[in-house]
C-alpha cells in the first residue's frame, strides 16, 4: 500500500523547512501544500484545531503536530535509513534537551529583533548575543551538535540560518564575526543536498520580512 | 541500573511527575530537596547550568533536565511498565498532548489564578477552559489518558487533581467545573485515588501556602506598575 504523505507548509517558516529536510533525508515523497496563514484552509483548521499551526504533517489522512514532534514520528517510522535521533537513551535525552532549548529561545529573540525598535530591540539583541553564545559554546569544537554526524539538535537549529541575513541586518551585528563556530558548523551542513535543497535564500527570507513589517506596521 | 538522584522540591508539579514515572517503573532513586530556589545549590547550577531549574535527573551522575525529557529517558532506559504506546502514531499524539498540557495549560491556569478581578482575569478563565475542553474530549471513552492504565499523558496531566485545585483556592476562581468537564472531573477523581501517586503528591498546606505567597508577590509587582 502506498504511503500518502501531505505537507501543510509556510515557505518562510524554519519549522516547516524542519519537516522537509526529515521528509527528504528519508527520501519519502510528499506533496507539499502552501498555507496563506491569513486565510488558513479549511484543511489546516480541521487538522489542527488546538494551535491551528504549521507545519502540520497528514500521513495516510492523519495528522500529526508541531516540528520536533513530527521529526521524532518520520523517525520511529521511516527507520530504515538516516536516523535522526541517537540510539542511546542518554544522547536522545541530550538531543531532546537542545532542540527543546532551541524551541523556547531562539525563535521568540529572533522575532524581537526584527520586529521592534529602539530600547526592546536592544535588549532583544543583548539576549540574541547571549542564547548563540550559548549555542556557541554546546558546538563547542564538534563538527555538529550531535557530535561526529548530523543529527536533531542540527536538525532542530539549521534552518534558522536562511533568517541569518535578517538578524544581522535587524540586528547591526556579523553572525561570522560573533559566532565564527555556528557560521562554520552552518557551511558545513549546507554540503548536505537535503539542507542545501531546502532552506530558501536569506534576501528572499529578508524581502518577505520587509512585506511582512509594512503589513503590521513595524516599521 | 545505576543510582538514580533527583533534584527535586516537593511542591512543584514538574518534580513529582518525574517521581510518578520513576515510581511507576520501581526505579530506586534518592530524593534531593532543593531548599530554596530563590538561593539555588551548587549541585543544581553545576548540573543544569542553562536553565538552573529542577527537577534534574542525574543517572550514573550524568544529568538529565526538563521534565518531559526526563520522562522520555526514564521511558527508555526502564524498559518494565511502558507509558507511551507502541505505535509511532499514537506515540506522536501523546507526545503533542503532553506539550500541549504540560505548557499552556498549566501556565493557562497560573495566569488566571494570579490574576486580580477584573476583565483580565475573566480572560485568562475562558482561555483556560478551552485548553480544559480539549481534554475533555482527549479523555471521551477511556478511564485514563492511557486506556486501562495509567501512561505517559496521566502522568503529565497529573497537576489537574491537586495543582489546580489548589490554584483555583487562591485564585478565587473554578475551572474544572464538573458540570462542564464531567469526563476529566471524573478522570481527575479516579486518577488521585491511585495510592502510587497519592503518595507523592505534597501537602495542601504546603502549596496553599506555597502558591499564596507567589500570588501576593506577582500582584504586589502589578500594583506597583500602575
Amino acid at each position: 500500500m502506498a504511503d500518502e504523505v501531505v505537507l501543510l507548509d509556510f515557505w518562510p517558516s524554519m519549522f516547516g523547512m524542519r519537516v522537509r529536510i526529515a521528509l527528504a533525508e528519508k527520501g519519502i515523497k510528499y506533496q507539499y501544500k502552501e498555507e496563506d496563514l491569513r486565510h488558513k484552509s479549511e484543511l489546516l483548521l480541521k487538522m489542527n484545531p488546538v494551535h491551528k499551526q504549521i507545519p502540520l504533517l497528514i500521513h495516510n489522512g492523519k495528522p500529526v503536530c508541531e516540528s520536533l514532534i513530527i521529526v521524532q514520528y518520520i523517525d520511529e517510522v521511516w527507520n530504515h535509513k538516516s536516523p535522526l535521533l541517537p540510539s542511546d537513551p542518554y544522547q536522545r535525552a541530550h538531543a531532546r534537551f537542545w532542540a527543546d532549548f532551541v524551541d523556547r529561545k531562539v525563535y521568540g529573540v529572533g522575532r524581537k529583533l526584527w520586529a521592534t525598535k529602539g530600547e526592546e530591540q536592544e535588549a532583544a539583541k543583548k539576549e540574541f548575543l547571549e542564547i548563540y553564545k550559548t549555542l556557541e559554546s554546546e558546538l563547542g569544537e564538534k563538527p555538529y551538535f550531535g557530535g561526529e554526524t548530523f543529527g536533531f539538535v542540527d536538525l532542530s537549529f539549521v534552518t534558522f540560518y536562511s533568517w541569518f541575513y535578517v538578524y544581522e541586518n535587524f540586528g547591526k551585528f556579523s553572525m561570522e564575526a560573533e559566532f565564527p563556530q555556528i557560521v562554520a558548523w552552518v557551511k558545513r551542513c549546507m554540503q548536505k543536498e537535503s539542507i542545501a535543497n531546502t532552506l530558501p535564500d536569506q534576501k528572499k527570507i529578508y524581502e518577505f520580512v520587509l512585506e511582512l513589517k509594512k503589513i503590521f506596521g513595524l516599521e | 541500573m545505576g543510582e538514580v538522584k533527583l533534584i527535586a522540591t516537593t511542591q512543584s508539579l514538574f518534580c513529582t511527575r518525574v517521581e510518578w514515572a520513576l515510581k511507576l517503573k520501581g526505579v530506586e532513586y534518592e530524593f534531593i530537596e532543593e531548599e530554596d530556589l530563590r538561593n539555588k545549590s551548587p549541585l543544581l547550577l553545576k548540573y543544569n547550568p542553562v536553565h538552573k531549574k529542577v527537577p534534574l535527573l542525574l543517572h550514573h551522575g550524568k544529568p538529565i533536565a526538563e521534565s518531559l525529557v526526563i520522562l522520555e529517558y526514564i521511558e527508555e532506559t526502564w524498559k518494565e511498565n511502558p507509558l507511551l504506546p507502541q505505535d509511532p502514531y499514537e506515540r506522536a499524539l501523546a507526545r503533542f498532548w503532553a506539550q500541549f498540557l504540560g505548557d499552556k495549560c498549566v501556565f493557562g491556569a497560573w495566569e488566571a489564578a494570579h490574576k486580580a478581578e477584573g476583565e483580565e482575569k475573566t480572560k485568562a478563565i475562558e482561555s483556560a477552559q478551552e485548553s480544559l475542553a480539549f481534554l475533555e474530549k482527549q479523555i471521551a471513552g477511556k478511564k485514563y489518558f492511557g486506556g486501562e492504565e495509567i501512561g505517559f499523558l496521566d502522568i503529565v496531566a497529573g497537576w489537574i487533581p491537586h495543582w489546580l485545585s489548589v490554584m483555583e483556592e487562591v485564585g478565587g476562581m473554578k475551572l474544572l467545573e464538573a458540570e462542564k468537564f464531567p469526563l476529566l472531573h471524573e478522570w481527575a477523581h479516579n486518577f488521585i485515588q491511585i495510592p502510587l501517586i497519592r503518595e507523592c503528591i505534597p501537602p495542601r498546606e504546603k502549596l496553599l501556602d506555597y502558591f499564596n505567597a507567589s500570588i501576593s508577590y506577582m500582584r504586589s509587582l502589578a500594583t506597583n506598575k500602575q
